[in-house]
């Protein structure tokens, strides 16, 4: 058997998660991640806050929230039924950052915490801020043409 | 001697004088959790970090071989020991307070089958009257190694195996000379290493370091193909063929490929990586891996049924998945290996 004809072999043996369920789910979880971060924001809007006041708050709860569930390891649990609709939140940022603190922590504060903290998060933050810098700039340069 | 193209035969076959299987938690909970020498219900057993967890396992282990079999530590005239992490610390951490020469070896998870041969090979060419083969895996230590901290969440394919936390310590010795009358009557029981066939490296392409049962069935068919035409024996000369840890996945494509050989291996086809978990109540999908997975399976399973006559001859086939992170990242495949020991009940 040559190597093209094994790999389709491979790909046909191995047995698949469900992709319908598992987005189903991820769906499900996500919007209830959502629906909590709203009633949030309604609450901090009805305590008087304005709504940029209101909605970083409500990323402060969440991330807060992640990062405790991290800590007691209920975030492995969560994950295995919820997926992406854990991880693409903010709550799901929180968790692969707490993470990595936690696991590197042995390594000391420098070698371990400080290098290796972002192990997880660190292409999401380095092309966030490349694309947000493109974007930015491209914003800024249709501005100018508009006001010409 | 070497017969064919790539087996050994041992002229005065050395036994294996005792085995000693130590596992964490999990695998305590797990349907062989009875069979085992100690189980650990603390994973970090004490330590610190789960490199020095990883290190007491094999320290632990070699302690209590050496207490079952009554033998001292300077008796051992050399350790062949080998682990998952980078640079197999968990061997020197774990072996360090031994002082005895040690040969550290690295083949992933086929490492058990890799120190039995070499043990076997240095005992039978006279260099030594008793070794020790040693190996150990640990579930945090090599999550941390190959993939993700332990409390970040991602889901585990179906195709992923679970790391053992545990290890396996073998006293390979001379069945002959002087130190053979001080252990009087457990000469008419140990289970012999009659032959060995060393397995090539073998690269079907996969790239799925998840799916590590697929990256191995190859090189694991490789292996006993080559035993059996090397012998001229089939499946039918064993009373199992035992593979360390293809998993279910790995079991269904190794069956497959044996059948398209001419071999039908599926009666006598065992494969400790299954055994060990019951992956219906213990969520390890395909099955257990690690090289302290077929180290403790060898113990506290095998051993056992070779001496109580269970079993009359057995080819044990533990096996590799050989990738690094960095080689995994730079977009290589993940080859496999494979090593067949023949090991034999006392005639």
């Amino acid at each position: 058997m040559d190597a093209k004809k094994y790999n389709a072999y491979v790909e046909q043996i191995t047995p698949k998660h469900s992709c319908r369920l598992n987005t189903l789910k991820a769906f499900a979880c996500g919007g209830l991640i959502c629906v909590i971060g709203q009633a949030l924001t309604n609450f901090f809007v009805y305590m008087g806050m304005t709504m940029t006041m209101a909605s970083a708050y409500t990323i402060l709860c969440l991330v807060a929230a992640s990062v405790i569930l991290t800590g007691f390891n209920l975030v492995v649990p969560i994950v295995k039924v919820a997926g992406a609709g854990y991880l693409v939140p903010i709550t799901g940022f929180a968790n692969s950052v707490a993470a990595c603190a936690i696991e590197y922590k042995q390594e000391g504060y420098v070698f371990g915490v400080g290098s290796k903290i972002f192990n997880i998060a660190g292409p999401v933050i380095l092309y966030g801020i490349v694309t947000s810098g493109f974007f930015g700039a491209l914003y800024f340069i249709l501005l100018e043409i508009r006001a010409i | 001697m070497k017969k064919g193209n790539v087996t050994f035969v041992f002229e005065e076959p050395p036994v294996i004088l005792e085995g000693a299987g130590i596992a964490g938690p999990k695998e305590g909970e797990g349907p062989l959790g009875k069979c085992f020498d100690q189980v650990w219900e603390d994973p970090m057993l004490g330590k610190k970090t789960w490199e020095e967890a990883e290190s007491e396992l094999q320290k632990k282990a070699v302690e209590a071989v050496l207490k079952k079999a009554g033998v001292t530590c300077g008796e051992i005239d050399c350790f062949f020991a080998g682990d998952l992490l980078g640079q197999i610390v968990a061997s020197s951490f774990g072996l360090a307070a031994f002082h005895r020469p040690v040969f550290g070896l690295y083949g992933a998870c086929s490492t058990m089958g890799e120190s039995l041969i070499l043990s076997a090979m240095c005992v039978d060419g006279g260099f030594a009257q008793k070794v020790m083969a040693v190996t150990s895996s640990h579930f945090a230590s090599a999550e941390r190694q190959f993939r993700f901290p332990l409390e970040y969440g991602n889901q585990r394919p179906l195709s992923a195996t679970w790391t053992v936390t545990g290890s396996g310590a073998f006293i390979v010795a001379k069945p002959s000379g002087a130190h053979s009358d001080k252990m009087g009557k457990r000469w008419g029981r140990c289970p012999r290493i009659t032959m060995a066939t060393p397995g090539r490296i073998v690269d079907m392409g996969v790239r799925d370091s998840m799916n590590m049962g697929a990256c191995m069935a190859p090189a694991a068919c490789d292996t006993i193909e080559a035993h059996f035409r090397d012998t001229g024996t089939g499946p039918e000369d064993y009373d199992a063929v035992i593979t360390g840890d293809l998993g279910y996945v790995g079991q269904d494509i190794l069956t497959e490929l044996m059948r398209k050989k001419g071999y039908a291996i599926d009666k006598v086809h065992m494969d400790c990586g299954i055994e060990i978990f019951d992956r219906e109540s213990q969520d390890t999908h395909s099955g257990g891996s690690g090289c302290g997975c077929s180290a403790v399976v060898l113990a506290s399973v095998i051993l056992p049924r070779l001496m109580d006559g269970t079993w009359r001859k057995v080819l044990f086939v533990p096996t590799g998945a050989l990738l690094s992170p960095i080689s995994f990242n730079e977009g290589k495949s993940v080859p496999g290996i494979a090593h067949g020991v023949v090991i034999e009940a006392a005639k």
